[in-house]
């Protein structure tokens, strides 16, 4: 009987015996992904010609995330210095035109002046789920994850609520609710400030094969989930139907987000500012970190060639 | 670090920069770059040089370890930043605590070997 083996197994084979003796399988895994497995994210599009603002989708939401919701206890602790904000949403749990840690997806009403005619649009807005997420990379307490399928999450038993998630995501996604969370058992007057929360794609339905709330209880079927190769095409397809644009494929370096226009996404008119974020054009966040990443590869190298060189020089001189 | 901001640091002219996330990541790699190159030009200079010791202090030998420890740490979370990789929770935090935990200790063992003037070798 012959074996063959491919590279990819051979790689995940590779990286799965030096890990077993070296670090812990969480490495092996992460590692073993830089070699492009299978593995492949999923990505809603959100065709918003077919929004009609009806906010099942936020009822839905609502439902389905009421158990993950911020349980503050009150009084707040006092919090030092004076300047550290107290950001309470707990008696304002039923807002539901902005993001709140009690509200992870909204409608977002938009207009557009065709030829002097007024479109009007409803766009359902979250977390965009990007494909590097600068929520998840930079936060410096380790408390949010991206998993394989492309979703990012912040795991509320672990968040300070020091809100760095929230400055740098380009569309200020995170909200955070004060008086929760992990800080109250260490330092709560002098470190942190509650917990960060956002939409984390019904991440519990998604695990056991179910479709996130939002789409599933959409009754226009403005919302498709899938693999993210075959919904960039079918975006593009519907766009294409329709002599429209699509927003989210390159946003932020690529986010499993896409929605889906019949007018231009920078002519569309909405309010913006504190939970309403807005819809530019937003560059690669973390790409300059990335390309220092691929220096760091040099550096070693690049102190060895000094010491090297110091050493050939030395020879010389003694020859 | 949002602490930078909350306790007036990066509002100190200058240290604006502490407040600007995306800043501080470029030089928290800049940096790094520059640590890595320096250990191991150190390292191989000593190999190769003819320079003689009797043997590295207890406290070299423990800044040594510090600086290794925060070099695997950060670089585990530089692959960790890169697009498509996956760590587990525990993975991430375990990352992240031990190489903040590393830093607070390599400033520690550092203030102690200059305010004692220990150096590095016997």
């Amino acid at each position: 009987m012959t074996s063959k083996i491919s590279r990819r197994v051979f790689l995940k084979g590779s990286f799965t015996a030096a890990g077993s003796v070296v670090v812990s399988s969480s490495v092996v895994e992460a590692v073993s992904s830089l070699a492009k497995e299978e593995i492949e994210s999923l990505v809603t599009i959100i065709d918003i010609s077919k929004c009609i603002g009806c906010g099942e989708c936020v009822i839905a939401c609502r439902e389905s995330n009421a158990v993950k919701y911020p349980q503050p206890e009150k009084p707040f602790p006092k919090m030092f210095p004076e300047r550290v904000p107290i950001q309470d949403w707990s008696d304002k749990k039923d807002v539901t035109n902005r993001l709140t840690p009690y509200n992870w997806l909204f409608i977002q009403p938009a207009f557009v002046m065709v030829n002097g005619e007024k479109q009007e649009f409803t766009i359902p807005r979250r977390c965009m789920h990007c494909e590097n997420p600068p929520c998840v990379k930079l936060c410096p307490w380790g408390a949010a994850k991206q998993e394989p399928n492309g979703l990012s999450r912040i795991d509320a038993d672990l968040c300070m609520g020091g809100s760095k998630c929230k400055k740098v995501c380009p569309w200020d996604v995170p909200q955070r609710q004060t008086g929760v969370g992990l800080y109250l058992d260490i330092l709560p007057a002098l470190a942190g400030n509650g917990v960060m929360y956002k939409c984390d794609r019904c991440y519990q339905k998604l695990a056991k094969g179910q479709t996130p709330a939002c789409i599933e209880n959409c009754p226009e079927d403005v919302q498709i989930i899938g693999p993210r190769s075959k919904m960039i095409e079918h975006a593009h397809l519907l766009a294409g139907q329709i002599n429209g644009y699509v927003y989210g494929e390159t946003e932020n370096g690529g986010t499993n987000t896409i929605y889906v226009s019949p007018v231009p996404f920078d002519q569309l008119i909405f309010e913006t500012g504190k939970g309403k974020p807005p819809m530019k054009r937003v560059d690669d966040m973390m790409a300059d970190g990335n390309n220092l990443a691929r220096a760091m590869l040099i550096a070693p190298i690049a102190g060895a060639v000094a010491a090297f060189s110091k050493f050939y020089k030395r020879i010389k001189e003694d020859d | 670090m949002p602490i930078f901001k909350r306790y007036y640091i990066a509002d100190i002219p200058g240290l604006g920069w502490l407040g600007k996330f995306y800043v501080t990541h470029a030089m928290h790699y800049i940096f790094a770059i520059i640590l890595i190159a320096f250990c191991v030009y150190l390292v191989l200079d000593f190999a190769l040089s003819k320079k003689k010791i009797s043997g590295i202090t207890v406290s070299g030998f423990v800044k040594a370890c510090i600086i290794l420890g925060l070099m695997v740490s950060g670089a585990l979370m530089v692959i960790k930043n890169l697009p498509g990789v996956y760590f587990s929770y525990t993975m991430i935090y375990v990352m992240n605590l031990s190489h903040l935990g590393l830093c607070m200790a390599l400033l520690a063992v550092s203030f102690y070997t200059l305010v004692t003037k220990r150096g590095w070798v016997k």
